[in-house]
């Protein structure tokens, strides 16, 4: 089991022509995706890799019963290419690109919404369920399968806890990247829900970082109505204000959308918020000790969770650097 | 993006909103003759990207040319929050009965546009909006409809009993509103709106941020692009593809990726140091990016060691190696360099990194600490 993408994930690539389409879809080829085909207006009748390649999204879900696209074409028609897959009907799209201006989202947010389409991203590093399916650029090395889900505003940041947790023997059921820009098509309260209802996954790692109030609505949403233990990260605690940090999402404006407000309204409700994101293996290895250890005294729903941020007791394989920690 | 004051009202002219008349002008003789042009009192308007130019002595009334020319002269060069005044606007003042605040934002969390309206208008509005939320109004539109003019008319009512002065304003707000479709911005903002004393509506102020990721379409907009207001090294930067904002510390810091670039600068601040910068190289790996980014950060002044944190992914370790070398080769580093490479082809970048002197780690913590202790801020 895993989220939003599986065995029966039928994966069109939209742009597969491109430099990065091209590559990309080998590489998810190469990581056991079923990739049934590719379009590139102009190329039908072309193969990349052996995937045939069709003029629309319709006519290659026509032919080939796509049911998850992935979009790898540049930011100018990446607007288009979100409604033409959902048009098509496509349940899942996931759009890597960046740099979609963000009142044109606005328009394809709701658009999706009222079609009941998924869309993850844009400007998102796409999803892995490991062993089963790799939506995206993740890089499949670096994960395994296991019981915890992971999800993050970020890409490379998300690899770094991905390696974190795999090298501590802690696999992955899906980890999932949800872009960095204002308006994005799934936020952490969907995937939330999905992971909550997900049976292989036992706990869940969500990297949030400055800008917006998502972690905080998130934070609300745990208390509410999640049992699985959460753990957090919150990257930009050192971003001034007014600064776009990268992401079109990462800015502090006024006086809200700061790194101290998310990791208090996170602590708030019992989420740990780790340090370096070299410390999550062990917050999470925690948590779920202790949330059995609850779950069997009480046969209760959630265990009680510290305030703070504690430090692991012990995790698997401790990284060479995690020494002394300064201040703390 | 952000534009200017003068340039805001010339989008705002073209949209049918109105503004006072004025213009702009760079040196004392050009806003006299502007004045004189005007041939009635006028506001001298420095114009610079910072809030609080008024309170800062930056806007000035001058009631005649002798006036306008003592205003011009002192805040022409003037020093607000950093940044130096290269330009001032003047334009016809005008006497106002009541102000308004008028904007449009994006809302994050209904993915609408929002408009909001305060009666509670002028330079106190933040104040207005942290201690009394109630005063401002607040509709979302629907993108996809778009704004009805009953709507608007609802919002003005809101503020104005007057019908003459409500249809003005429902008028100025669905232009407001087409206006901010029409530009890609992220922030629209009138503050204040005035009212005159013979019932005219004119927008004294003019705000207009852009969404960046809109500007490919508007050639027109980027040309407002004033060099002046930005950071020499950011406008460099930006046109080598690289995403970077100077900051005031000792660690010069590249990395690749948004969030890993913030995750590694806190961990700077967290092990004693001070991140001198935030530096994204971006998804490609290009090592002309990596030399332009090592060119930047090491002309900065104050800083004693620089970091590479490198998560290969689509960024191929390698190419970042070669960039490394060719940085080391070209720029002579005299303070210490460590790199960490994790990722697509490290094996190569090892063997390529060899070529040159500098200090690797392993892990992220390992190279933030290894900076750190290497620029002599460790506390052991």
């Amino acid at each position: 089991m895993a989220i939003f993408i599986d065995k029966k994930t039928r994966l069109v690539v939209q742009g597969i022509t491109g430099r990065d389409g091209a590559f990309h879809a080998q590489q998810m080829k190469k990581y056991g995706t079923n990739v049934v085909a590719g379009v590139t207006p102009g190329k039908a009748g072309a193969k990349v890799d052996g995937i045939p390649v069709f003029n629309s999204v319709a006519d290659a879900v026509k032919a080939t019963g796509a049911n998850t696209s992935v979009i790898y074409v540049p930011p100018v028609f990446a607007i288009d290419s979100i409604y033409e897959a959902a048009d098509a009907g496509i349940d899942t799209i996931v759009c890597i690109t960046e740099g979609l201006p963000a009142n044109d989202m606005m328009k394809v947010y709701h658009y999706l919404k009222a079609k009941g389409v998924r869309l993850i991203g844009p400007n998102s590093p796409g999803l892995i369920s490991p062993g089963l399916s790799k939506v995206g650029i993740i890089p499949g090395t670096i994960c395994t399968p296991g019981p915890i889900g992971v999800v993050s505003r970020s890409g490379t940041l998300t690899y770094e806890v991905i390696f974190a947790l795999t090298s501590a023997g802690l696999g992955q059921s899906t980890c999932i990247g949800i872009g960095g820009d204002q308006v994005i098509g799934t936020n952490f309260i969907d995937v939330l829900t999905a992971f909550e209802a997900d049976k292989a996954t036992k706990a869940v790692v969500m990297i949030g970082e400055i800008g917006g109030a998502d972690e905080e609505e998130a934070a609300a949403f745990v208390a509410k109505k999640m049992s699985k233990p959460v753990v957090a990260f919150i990257a930009g605690r050192t971003a001034p204000p007014g600064k776009r940090m990268g992401h079109a999402g990462a800015i502090i404006s006024g006086s809200s959308g700061t790194a101290a407000d998310k990791v208090t309204a996170l602590n708030a409700v019992g989420i740990p918020v780790a340090t370096s994101p070299l410390d999550i293996p062990g917050l999470v290895t925690e948590r779920l000790k202790t949330f059995r250890a609850g779950a069997k005294k009480a046969g209760a729903k959630k265990g009680k969770a510290p305030k703070k941020a504690v430090k692991p007791a012990a995790a698997k394989k401790k990284p060479a650097a995690k020494k002394a920690r300064g201040k703390r | 993006m952000k534009i200017h004051e003068y340039q805001a009202k010339e989008i705002f002219r073209a949209a049918g909103i109105p503004v006072p008349p004025g213009r702009v002008a760079a040196t004392v003789q050009e806003a006299v003759q502007i004045a004189d042009e005007i041939a009635r009192p006028v506001m001298v308007k420095a114009q610079v990207h910072v809030g609080g130019r008024g309170k800062a002595g930056g806007i000035k009334y001058a009631e005649n040319l002798e006036a306008a020319k003592i205003w011009a002269q002192r805040i022409l060069g003037m020093d607000i929050k950093g940044l130096t005044v290269k330009k001032v606007l003047v334009t016809e003042a005008t006497e106002i009965a009541t102000e308004t605040y008028l904007g449009i934002i994006l809302d994050r969390v209904t993915k609408k546009p929002v408009i909001m309206i305060s009666g509670a208008g002028g330079i106190d509005i933040e104040e207005v909006a942290a201690k009394t939320p109630e005063k401002i109004h607040k509709l979302t539109v629907d993108p996809q409809l778009g704004l009805l003019p009953y709507q608007a008319r609802t919002l003005a009512f809101k503020v104005f009993r007057d019908i003459s002065l409500v249809r003005q304003v429902t008028d100025i707000i669905m232009k407001l509103y087409d206006v901010y479709w029409k530009v890609d911005a992220s922030l629209v903002e009138i503050n204040p709106l005035v009212t005159t004393p013979i019932n005219q509506v004119i927008a004294l102020d003019a705000k207009i941020n852009i969404d960046d990721n809109g500007l490919y379409r508007h050639p027109e907009i980027e040309a407002m692009r004033d060099p002046d207001a930005e950071n020499p090294a950011e406008v460099e930067a930006r046109e080598a593809g690289l995403s970077f904002i100077k900051l005031d510390g000792n660690i010069g810091c590249i990395v690749n990726g948004a969030g890993l670039a913030m995750a590694t600068m806190d961990l700077v601040k967290h092990y004693g140091g001070e991140p001198a910068n935030f530096l994204d190289i971006g998804g490609s790996s290009n090592p002309e990016k990596v030399l332009t980014a090592m060119r930047i950060i090491l002309r900065e002044p104050g800083i004693r060691a620089v970091l590479i944190n490198i998560f290969g992914g689509i960024t191929r370790c390698d190419d970042v190696a070669t960039g490394i070398v060719a940085a080391f080769r070209e720029l002579h580093p005299t303070i210490p360099v460590v790199v960490r490479l994790t990722g697509t082809n490290e094996a190569a970048a090892r063997k390529i990194l060899k070529e040159v002197q500098l200090e690797t780690a392993p892990t992220l913590d390992a190279v933030v600490q290894t900076a750190i202790k290497l620029a002599g801020l460790s506390e052991e």
